[in-house]
């Protein structure tokens, strides 16, 4: 495990040591933003969608039992945006993304296109593994953005139409504005951009390290998937303590 | 068979006392290799024998154990022998980049370290592919075509290059014996032509004597023997004549 962490923060030390190639890799960002918002902005909406309206539905009755429905608006924003749309968009984009980075670069790795690359003295830092960086970095960001919006909409829905919140549309939003501050918003996007960075150098990393035919493709996926997600949950946890320490 | 007189673009490839293990198995047993500039030197064995770990190193994808590689004179390291000179290999699975087009492979060398211009590299990558016989599939992708075509595509892109080492690493496997010709005139062709430095590791029989200036026959992780066709032809070596007669039934059960 530590090898891999140490591996994992070469390969991350290598790519950022590549950034001043960046502009002679844009086609290839564009092409991979593309790929990433294509893939993901419909399953976004949808998981957004369901995620603030099972908040509301969870929460919503037991605060209008005491009388302090007016709050579900708040409480559902707050969570979407600094816990529930980066964690979930995270998780979602390490499943969707991550693994389809891991397995294309693996198989190019399979089927010696890395070692080509090499012998023609194209970086495959340079060549594949910024371009999906760059990409991912900035493309999580402006999903959990998305998911935020389609989430407080999904919570808001579920408080007006469901007869034991009864809360009106107006006054979900109303209290929502009221607690929600920008800097709340901030604290899931900067969340988003370490998850990002995350997903994306893990996914390269097992892409790069692939052994043998499909069984290790597969195998490189799996992996990308499942410690992505376990990076993820645990470095939100540190992040969250590292936020709140800056008040954010 | 003609040699190329001219072999002031090829380079000259040394090995000495080349040694490599994976998990304790010894793949390559101290290879000894001179191949002179301009050569069309063939490695030779059956499966299993080190052909294509020995290809990886003298590329420098892979570093020796123990021994050491030189291109004119100097040693290879991965990384750096690119830097110094021009190097192609085309792998047994041509190796194209299937998210870019034919043309796009062709010209990636080009593209990517900004040696010529959109419009130039256009113009050289007609040109590479007109020279394998494959002119106007640029817009093509690598998954449409042929496992003929594609290794074809990888000759014109390691031509893109304008190497003065080229390496071919089973270039006839898994054609047919039509497409196999057509490659073995290719490599000879390109030898005429460029007076590049060729080496070719395949235990195709017909491809070997019918390209090679000199053949080296691979055992085990050694080298049995080096010498022109005919001198591999008439070795008194058991296992060699063994190797070469097992071929030939081969060939010949193929052929039928």
């Amino acid at each position: 495990m530590f090898q891999s962490i140490g591996e994992i923060l070469i390969l991350l030390w290598c790519t950022l040591r590549t950034a001043p190639k960046i502009v002679h890799q844009r086609r290839k960002i564009l092409e991979q933003l593309f790929e990433i918002g294509n893939a993901s902005l419909l399953m976004a909406c949808i998981l957004s969608m369901f995620i603030g309206g099972v908040l509301a539905l969870q929460s919503g009755p037991v605060l209008a039992e005491r009388g302090l429905s007016t709050y579900i608006g708040g409480l559902v924003g707050l969570s979407v945006c600094k816990e529930l749309a980066p964690v979930m968009m995270a998780i979602f984009i390490a499943g969707r993304i991550g693994s389809a980075m891991s397995a294309e670069i693996g198989s190019m790795r399979a089927y010696q296109e890395i070692d080509a690359l090499r012998t023609m003295n194209i970086d495959p830092i340079q060549y594949l593994v910024l371009p999906r960086l760059v990409a991912i970095s900035v493309a999580l960001p402006l999903l959990v953005v998305f998911s935020i919006l389609v989430g407080w909409f999904g919570g808001g829905l579920v408080s007006m139409s469901n007869q034991k919140i009864g809360v009106p549309f107006q006054a979900y939003f109303g209290h929502l504005r009221e607690l929600v501050q920008v800097h709340d918003v901030a604290n899931g996007i900067i969340k988003s951009f370490f998850f990002a960075v995350v997903i994306g150098i893990v996914s390269c990393h097992q892409g790069l390290q692939t052994i043998g035919g499909p069984r290790g493709i597969g195998r490189s996926v799996t992996k990308a998937v499942v410690n992505s997600i376990v990076l993820i949950l645990i470095l939100d946890y540190f992040l969250t303590r590292l936020l709140l320490y800056f008040n954010i | 068979m003609t040699v190329s007189t001219d072999p002031k673009h090829g380079v000259r490839v040394t090995a000495s006392g080349l040694k490599k293990s994976f998990e304790r198995v010894q793949v390559l047993k101290g290879i000894d290799l001179d191949i002179a500039a301009g050569e069309i030197f063939v490695i030779m064995g059956p499966s299993g024998s080190g052909k294509s770990v020995l290809l990886r190193q003298i590329i420098g994808l892979d570093t020796p154990d123990e021994g050491e590689i030189q291109i004119e004179g100097k040693p290879v390291r991965l990384g750096t022998i690119m830097n110094r000179i021009r190097l192609a290999i085309v792998f047994q699975s041509g190796a194209l980049l299937n998210s870019l087009t034919v043309g796009e492979n062709v010209g990636l060398y080009l593209s990517e370290h900004r040696l010529k211009t959109p419009p130039e590299i256009d113009r050289i990558v007609g040109e590479k592919l007109d020279l394998v016989g494959l002119r106007g599939i640029e817009l093509r992708h690598p998954g449409e075509l042929s496992g003929g075509e594609r290794k074809r595509v990888a000759i014109a892109r390691a031509l893109a290059i304008d190497p003065q080492l080229i390496l071919y690493d089973e270039p006839t496997s898994e054609l047919d014996p039509i497409m196999a010709v057509t490659i073995a005139e290719e490599i000879l062709k390109l030898k005429h032509r460029m007076g590049l430095t060729s080496i070719v590791v395949s235990h195709d029989r017909d491809l070997a004597f019918g390209v090679a200036d000199r053949i080296a026959i691979m055992h085990a992780g050694s080298i049995l023997c080096t010498g022109t066709p005919n001198e591999i032809r008439d070795s008194k070596d058991p296992i060699v004549q063994r190797f070469l007669t097992v071929e030939l039934k081969r060939e010949g059960e193929r052929v039928l």
